[in-house]
């Protein structure tokens, strides 16, 4: 197993890094690669992209890397690797970004990501802490590995409306109902951060690894 | 339903922990690895690690201590004391914290904390205001209370936020160590003026505090240090306690 964290250039990889490589010491043999080299990316057997700050930011720091992502199209989309995006490398995966500008996502999971906006004033913005995750998909396999409801740890301002339900895998609830979990054929994307979600994120991120889509 | 965070904080002097607990079943009580594992393990929702190393030379020690928790503990690490560049954060970031905190640094130079919301993203910049009641209102101090800055605290807050700050820590300095509870009326003045979420700091001496500072000082997270350290409660009691109370927060 060789999971590849993609770097680019968006804060704090360390953590994720980190609660991969536990698990993956945990489960079997295998190496996390924290890179920004797409000859890496190839090699690879699971994609991980994590992401923090804004849509724009992250779209364009992943734009800088030459090459990668048409090699991320290729593992993912023709090859069929099991993807997961993380908080804003979740929200890259949609159509489109509505964050400061409207700028374009990657296009996989059909979709906007869009403001969180509470009517309600003493709900702040980030959303930030601990919310309760409810399934709404009963056929993806990700309901072997998360009870019907979860707390997983969020800190985001803006959330991804999905434009297909059948994509919509997990939501919590901050007023309006929040995409906490998004999924298409390999790709899967939380809003939260499952390594900060200490056992029932460290058991997402198993979940994951051992997936075979 | 979001809920509130119990976070206890840990004070770190040269890289070991100054209070902090004293169970008998730490091998190394002074290793805040150790106490961050425990804390991590009783269910905390987030650590919070003040570096009160005071020698510039010492100041790097905190990275190892961070690296070696990051390796281990799996929900949110803010780090605070005595960062001063982006350069800091940067370091602090990539050896494993999650947010960091700037308190005197963001007085003297402000923009510091605009840059580094834009470059690190505002989810991970805490600015942790020391605010203290004067004849006026409440004005912010800085150097662990002792340098008056004249700086109006609700003004103060208001503006971090417009700079970029994710998230205000406030501490009450006429409480804080005092263990009579939150200065709640400075908390609900700050906590209901910005969007942001807000963690109440500094007095905290009994379990009914921690819910008098969400319920009347409206806080998104409350901070403690002593009442779990010196074994006084458990994060587990605390967050029964909460619970029964009527506030919504993470049970183990």
């Amino acid at each position: 197993m060789i999971v590849a964290v993609i770097d680019y250039g968006s804060g704090n990889l360390r953590s994720a890094a980190k609660a991969i490589e536990k698990v993956v010491s945990e489960i079997g043999k295998g190496k996390v690669l924290i890179t920004r080299d797409p000859k890496e990316v190839l090699n690879a057997t699971h994609i991980v992209l994590p992401g923090q700050g804004s849509f724009v930011d992250c779209m364009l720091g992943l734009q800088a890397i030459g090459g990668m992502i048409d090699t991320l199209e290729n593992q993912v989309i023709d090859k069929y690797l099991p993807f997961l995006g993380i908080c804003v490398g979740m929200q890259l995966t949609a159509d489109v970004g509505e964050e400061n500008q409207e700028v374009d996502g990657l296009g996989w999971v059909p979709g906007k990501v869009v403001k969180i906006n509470p009517q309600n004033p003493s709900l702040k913005i980030p959303h930030m802490g601990w919310n309760s995750v409810k399934l709404t998909s009963s056929k993806h396999p990700i309901k072997s590995a998360l009870q019907k409801e979860t707390e997983m740890y969020f800190v985001h301002s803006y959330h991804f409306e999905v434009k297909n339900s059948d994509h919509l895998i997990g939501t919590t609830d901050y007023e309006e109902t929040l995409a906490a979990i998004v999924g298409k054929d390999n790709i899967i994307g939380t809003q939260f951060h499952p390594e900060k979600s200490q056992l029932a994120g460290l058991k997402f991120i198993e979940w994951f690894l051992r997936w075979r889509p | 339903m979001l809920k509130t965070r119990l976070i206890p904080c840990l004070d770190v002097k040269n890289g070991r922990v100054v209070k902090g607990v004293n169970f008998i079943d730490l091998k190394d009580a002074g290793d805040p690895v150790e106490q961050a594992k425990f804390y991590d393990d009783s269910g905390a929702d987030e650590l919070c690690f003040l570096d009160i190393t005071a020698s510039h030379e010492n100041r790097g020690t905190i990275l190892g201590v961070v690296e070696r928790t990051a390796e281990q503990c799996f929900i949110p690490l803010t780090v605070g004391g005595g960062i001063r560049t982006l350069e800091d954060i940067r370091r602090l970031l990539k050896a494993g914290a999650d947010k960091i905190s700037i308190n005197t640094a963001a007085v003297k130079n402000p923009k510091l904390v605009e840059s580094a919301a834009k470059k690190f993203g505002s989810q991970c910049v805490v600015v942790a205001l020391d605010a203290r009641r004067t004849n006026k209102s409440y004005e912010i101090f800085t150097h662990g209370g002792r340098t008056q800055t004249g700086l109006d605290a609700l003004d103060w807050a208001k503006r971090m936020e417009s700079l970029g700050a994710g998230e205000i820590l406030l501490t009450s300095m006429d409480r804080d160590g005092t263990q009579k509870g939150f200065d709640l009326e400075l908390t609900q003045m700050i906590a209901d003026a910005v969007k942001i979420p807000l963690i109440a700091s500094g007095g905290v001496g009994k379990l009914q505090h921690l819910v008098d500072g969400v319920k009347v000082g409206h806080a998104s997270a409350v901070l403690a240090a002593s009442i779990f350290h010196f074994g006084a409660y458990s994060i587990g009691e605390a967050k029964t306690y909460m619970e029964s109370k009527g506030i919504a927060i993470r049970l183990k």
